[in-house]
């Protein structure tokens, strides 16, 4: 009995893990992730924000260098607004030597990253909240203390060239929360590169 | 002997010349006309980039597979997803070192939200990722495949 139940309790689990992506309207998944400077960064950190800009992001990969300017653009704009960015580096550092701790450090140093840059160690985070690439954006919204995602996707609609933007994705959906309305389109894709992972 | 070393110079020069592969550039309805191609013809799309080190570690897969299928109707389509300021300095040079004859795009319509769900509305817009289809069966993979995989899943989709 105990092992069928151990058994049917495994599969459960199984399931939870295998459908754990998040999609606008979900509660955000709490991290405690270490940061470049060597302290831990929780979400739960920011409860006193109206929002965070959740940036899945690494050293590498071209998309990511074509926005780390906007990225640090963003959490210029919007620290005093309420919305700071918070960067998390989920490479496996054994798949992609350029993603480790020593590296992002480095590299957050060379562009002064005025915010935080957390490692994926484990790996459980971005898995959490279904990242698949680099960057790939998750905006949250503070509900009452802790956090609702109301945005994913792309920064913009141009990663090329910032010159020839259309859709500023993130910064319209800040827009409509501090307007008191729905991110639109509350969900984008792009091309990106893969998150390393060996599994 | 100088004579001979610039002989061998300039036919080696001649060479790089004509393997010059040329690569067309598509846009977003470049990109829907071979979506929509209705034929017995097995369509292999693949998008990938210089810059995407899984990608590279497959595209010799799918210059195989290109020769292979040479005279059958199977076409390979590579679509480049690399930056179109960076055709000239990464994308062609790469082309011919690497010897990959098969038919390269490059994607020019960088608005990639208005186009990914048109290729697979299950693809994340990670790379690589392949599409095989003809008039009959289809198949969408997010992933690097392996020689082995890639080989099947057109054997399976081929007539």
């Amino acid at each position: 009995m105990k092992t069928i139940l151990l058994t049917f309790a495994g599969f459960l689990m199984f399931t939870v893990f295998a459908d754990a992506q998040l999609k606008p309207g979900d509660r955000a998944v709490e991290f405690n992730l270490k940061n470049i400077d060597g302290k831990m960064v929780s979400l739960s950190d920011y409860s006193d924000q109206k929002g965070v800009i959740v940036v899945f992001t690494c050293n590498p990969c071209p998309f990511a260098k074509a926005y780390e300017n906007r990225i640090i653009q963003l959490h210029n704009n919007f620290l005093e607004k309420g919305y700071p960015v918070v960067a998390i580096n989920p490479n496996d550092e054994e798949i992609s030597p350029e993603d480790t701790f020593e590296k992002m450090k480095e590299r957050a140093g060379e562009k002064n990253f005025p915010f935080p840059y957390l490692k994926d160690e484990t790996q459980a985070v971005y898995k959490a909240y279904g990242a698949t690439r680099t960057p790939h954006i998750y905006l949250l919204q503070n509900d009452r203390g802790t956090f609702r995602v109301v945005y994913i996707g792309a920064i913009d609609d141009n990663a090329m060239d910032s010159a020839a933007v259309i859709q500023r994705y993130v910064e319209d959906a800040i827009a409509s929360l501090e307007a008191g309305a729905k991110p639109d389109p509350e969900f984008t894709k792009a091309i990106g590169c893969t998150i390393k992972t060996k599994d | 002997m100088t004579k001979a070393f610039l002989t061998i110079l300039s036919v080696l020069m001649l060479q790089v010349m004509l393997s010059g592969q040329t690569v067309a550039l598509t846009d977003k309805d470049g990109l829907v006309d071979i979506l929509l191609a209705e034929s017995d013809t097995t369509y292999v799309v693949n998008f990938w980039a210089t810059w995407c080190a899984p990608c590279i570690q497959e595209i010799g897969y799918f210059q195989e597979l290109h020769n292979h299928y040479v005279n059958q109707k199977v076409k390979v389509i590579l679509v480049s997803l690399d930056f179109p300021s960076q055709l000239k300095q990464r994308l062609t040079p790469f082309l011919d070192e690497n010897n990959i004859t098969a038919d390269v795009r490059l994607m020019t319509d960088l608005d990639y939200n208005s186009w990914i769900n048109l290729v697979d509305p299950g693809w994340s817009g990670a790379i690589p990722a392949t599409l095989v289809f003809n008039n009959r069966k289809r198949t969408f993979v997010e992933k690097a495949l392996s020689k082995n995989e890639l080989f099947d899943i057109v054997k399976q989709n081929h007539y």
